[in-house]
Parts: C-alpha cells; structure tokens; sequence
C-alpha cells in the first residue's frame, strides 16, 4: 500500500481546487456545484465547505445527483448498486456545472453524471473535477477540467480515497488487489 | 443488493430485508417521479408484457405507468378478445409471448396460485399483480410503504384490516408484510367474512367490532366488498353491512384521536367507505396510488437484475 495523498496533502489539494473554481466561476451567478453519489459527495461537501469560508458573503448553489439509475451495465452481471439520494432543489438549465467525483477511472460513472444531469435541464457547459485521475485507463473520452493529483497505476491496482467523516481519517492509497 | 427471490409471487416468500430494500429503492424512484423528466433510461433493453387475466384498471396503469418510466419496451395482453376465449391453455398463451422475446412476465389471474404455477415452467422474472383470493404483493408493498412515509415507520403500530378478510388478496398480503415489518395487525369485519383460523395461522387478532377495532388501530385499512367473489349471500344487505362495518366521518370524528384510512381501490362509495371519510384529510389513499409507481419500479428493477439469460451472458 502506498500513499498517494497524506491528510495534510489532502487538504492543500482541495484547497487549491477551491482557488482554481473560484477564479473560473467567481462570484458563481451562474455556477453550480453537483458532487456525485455515492463517495464524490466527500470531496464536494468539502470543496463546498471551503468554498463557503472562502468567500462567506457569495451564494452556492450545491446538490447532489446519484447515477445509479443511468449505470451502463444493469444486467450485465454486475452486483446490483444502492440507489443513493439525489438532491438538486434547483434548476439547472443554462447553467455552468461543475461535476465533483473523488476518482476518474474509466469515465463511464461521468457519461452516466451527465445523462442523469440533462434530466434536470440543459446547462449551458459541464466541467469536471476529480480528486485523483487515473490516466490511460479510461474507455470513454472523458477527461477532467480540475484535477487533484494525476495518477498512473496499473488495472491490478486500487485506489482507495479515505475519509475522516467515514473512515476515520483523510488519506488517498493505492492498493495492491483488484482494480476499481 | 439484491433480493432473495427470483419472481415476486407473493409477500410471503419475502424476508424482511427484501421489503427494506424494496422500500429503499422505492425512495428514490419517488424523488425520480417528482422530477421534470419523470423518466429514467435503466430498463431501456428490457421487454415487460403485462398479461391480465382479470379486470383491472390502477393496477395495470400503474405496472404500466412504472415500466414505461424505467425505460422498459411493455405489451400489454387482456384476456379478453384474445385466443384464451378460444381455449388456449394458460401456458401455452404464455410460452406463446415469451417466444417473442419478453424478459419479464406481470401477471393477474382469477385463480389462485396462477403465477406460482407460471413459475414453474418459465424461466424469466414473474410479478404476481393478483392472483384470486391470494396474494397481491405490490398492493401491500405499496400499502406498508404509505404507512412507514406517513407514520415514520411501521414496527409496533396497529393496523385494523377492515371488511371482506375472505376473498381479499389485498388482506393477506397485507397481513404477511405488516407482521414481518413488525406492526400488529387485527382484522375486522362480519364473522361470515372471516376465515375461522386466521387468528391461529397468521398471529393476527380478530374482532367483529368494527368501533372496538378503530379505537385501538393507528391505521385502518379498509377494503373492498368483493360481490363477484361471493357465490352465496354472506351478509344480508350491502345497506346492513354499510350500517355495521361502513366508516364514516362522524364515526370517525367520534373516536378519541385520529386514525389514518387507507383503501385499495376502487371504492365502493357509501359502502365500506363514505365519501366524506374517504376524501377528508385522514385519508391517504391518493397517496397510496402514487407511491404504488414507485414501489411497482423498485419491484421491477429489482428483479429484472435478476434476469435469468441476461446474468449467463
């Protein structure tokens, strides 16, 4: 098991996300953040948080969207997923989205963001944030906007980001073992 | 995740842990159904034929309603007007659909055990949308689901089942699903419509006092009188059994506190219902209609994961 990202690194990641989101979409009119079900809602409750700090006086707007309904491979074998909640109390239409994920692997959990997302309307553009990407794995071409650290691993591996509010402390690893 | 049965054939089949994950799936399918696009794409390579043996109207809309919002190609089959008027067997107009590449079977019967007999014999996902006096599955699903939305949960609350207990697959079901979730559960209604050893085989109480009943329930589920399943008389008069077993608002407004109604549809105003109980505010009865939806998608969903063929490929 390696470290990719110590708690300390984490923080200052997530930090300078915040300042890369607010130089494009300050004073975020027309901006929405929208972190992904079920473990980017982590790094988007925290980029939210930060931001909210960042800047006390400017208003956010913040959901939550879950893909499971979109998936690509419903009946193809795979374990069936928990639907998690979806949470966007506001329209979305000809608005700048940010999607928030904690690990862009394949690009298939994005493609299924961004079908979820046109049933809430139609933005006028999408970016996407991750934490951690995982190039030349991906099978979608899929590539983010804001990245936390860029990563080359190989499909054996995992990369597995902690969180303190769920596993105790805040960390990102990679791990020996099946691919994720 | 996922359920222990391959086919919903009946709640009793069920454990309590595939109720939970029906109700939790359920969930978000209801914020699904909120949505401008009330639709969503998951179902979008699988055929569901609907075959209903028996007259049905919210039943069939609402399967029908659930399929097309997953996503699902669906056919519809009425018994009527088709070949089964002919003589067809049962299996053979089933394997007949089937033939044309279906991956799902709804099926309502006036026989009892329609759908368990199907199962044997065919291997893609069967839902049972009632089958004669025995079991309707989604109905309690949806049933158990509006009393957890409006009560917060249902372990330990009380539910009289009230009226014709005989010939209601609606009360079965229901009593299977309330007690395994953990509610009490008391039937009601005239001894005539009461099977002799519920009490005994399905750890129910039984009462013939309907105001003995609403006193002690939190919720009072009344049901239809069944006439099409009566053969002889059981009770003298509709008038009569309105008079004795019918809910009305002033018996309502009559009762320490205020108890929640909940009917499967359709009404026989005047009947087991008056109108101004069932359209007042302790009435919940629309609401059962639409969480009907999204149980019927969980249920669904659920299943067709499950889908035999598709999981060996």
């Amino acid at each position: 098991m390696k470290t990719i990202l110590s708690d300390k690194q984490l923080d200052i990641t997530i930090d300078r996300l915040c300042h890369q989101l607010i130089e494009n979409h300050f004073p975020f009119e027309n901006s929405v953040l929208i972190g992904l079900q079920p473990r980017g809602i982590y790094l988007s409750d925290r980029i939210y948080n930060n931001l909210k700090k960042l800047l006390p006086d400017t208003d956010i707007r913040y959901g939550k969207l879950d893909i499971t309904f979109y998936r690509d491979d419903f009946n193809k074998g795979n374990a069936l997923h928990v639907p998690n909640e979806t949470d966007i109390d506001f329209s979305i239409e000809n608005k700048r989205i940010v999607l928030i994920d904690d690990v862009l692997y394949t690009g298939r959990t994005t493609r299924s963001a961004l079908d979820a997302m046109l049933d809430f309307g139609r933005p006028s553009a999408v970016e996407l944030l991750v934490l951690i990407d995982r190039r030349f794995s991906r099978e979608l071409p899929i590539q983010p906007d804001y990245t936390g650290r860029t990563i080359d691993a190989f499909i054996t591996q995992k990369v597995k980001v902690l969180w303190k509010e769920r596993d105790g402390k805040d960390e990102v690893v990679l791990e020996n073992g099946t691919a994720n | 995740m996922s359920l222990s049965v391959k086919h919903l054939l009946g709640i009793r089949d069920l454990k309590r842990q595939d109720i939970e994950t029906i109700f939790q799936t359920a969930d978000q399918f209801k914020e699904v159904l909120q949505r401008p696009i009330k639709k969503v794409p998951t179902l979008r390579d699988t055929t569901i034929v609907n075959v209903f043996f028996e007259n049905s109207t919210r039943t069939r809309i609402s399967f029908e309603l659930a399929e097309k919002r997953l996503g699902a190609d669906v056919v519809n089959f009425s018994a009527s007007g088709s070949s089964v008027s002919k003589g067809e067997t049962l299996i053979d107009t089933v394997n007949n659909i089937l033939s044309m590449k279906v991956d799902m079977v709804v099926m309502r019967h006036s026989a009892s055990g329609a759908p368990h007999f199907l199962a044997k014999h065919i291997d893609v996902p069967i839902v049972n949308a009632g089958d004669g006096i025995n079991e309707h599955p989604t109905q309690a699903l949806l049933d158990a689901f509006s009393i957890r939305e409006k009560l917060g949960g249902v372990e330990g609350k009380k539910v009289a089942i009230c009226g014709d207990i005989m010939h209601s697959r609606v009360a079965l079901s229901n009593i299977y699903c309330l007690r395994k979730l953990g509610a009490e559960v008391t039937v009601v209604g005239p001894p005539t419509l009461i099977p002799k050893h519920l009490a005994a085989a399905l750890d129910v109480n039984v009462t013939y006092n309907l105001r003995e009943a609403l006193e002690w329930c939190d919720v009072a589920n009344v049901l239809r009188i069944q006439l099409e399943r009566q053969n002889t008389p059981l009770f003298s008069s509709l008038r009569e059994y309105s008079l004795v077993y019918g809910i009305n608002r002033a018996l309502l407004e009559s009762l320490n506190k205020e108890i929640v109604i909940m009917h499967p549809g359709p009404i026989n105003r005047g009947v087991e219902l008056s109108s101004d109980a069932a359209d007042s505010g302790q009435s919940i009865i629309l609401q059962q209609v639409e969480n009907g939806v999204a149980i019927r998608m969980a249920a669904l969903y659920l299943l067709s994961s499950r889908g035999g063929k598709k999981l060996e490929a």
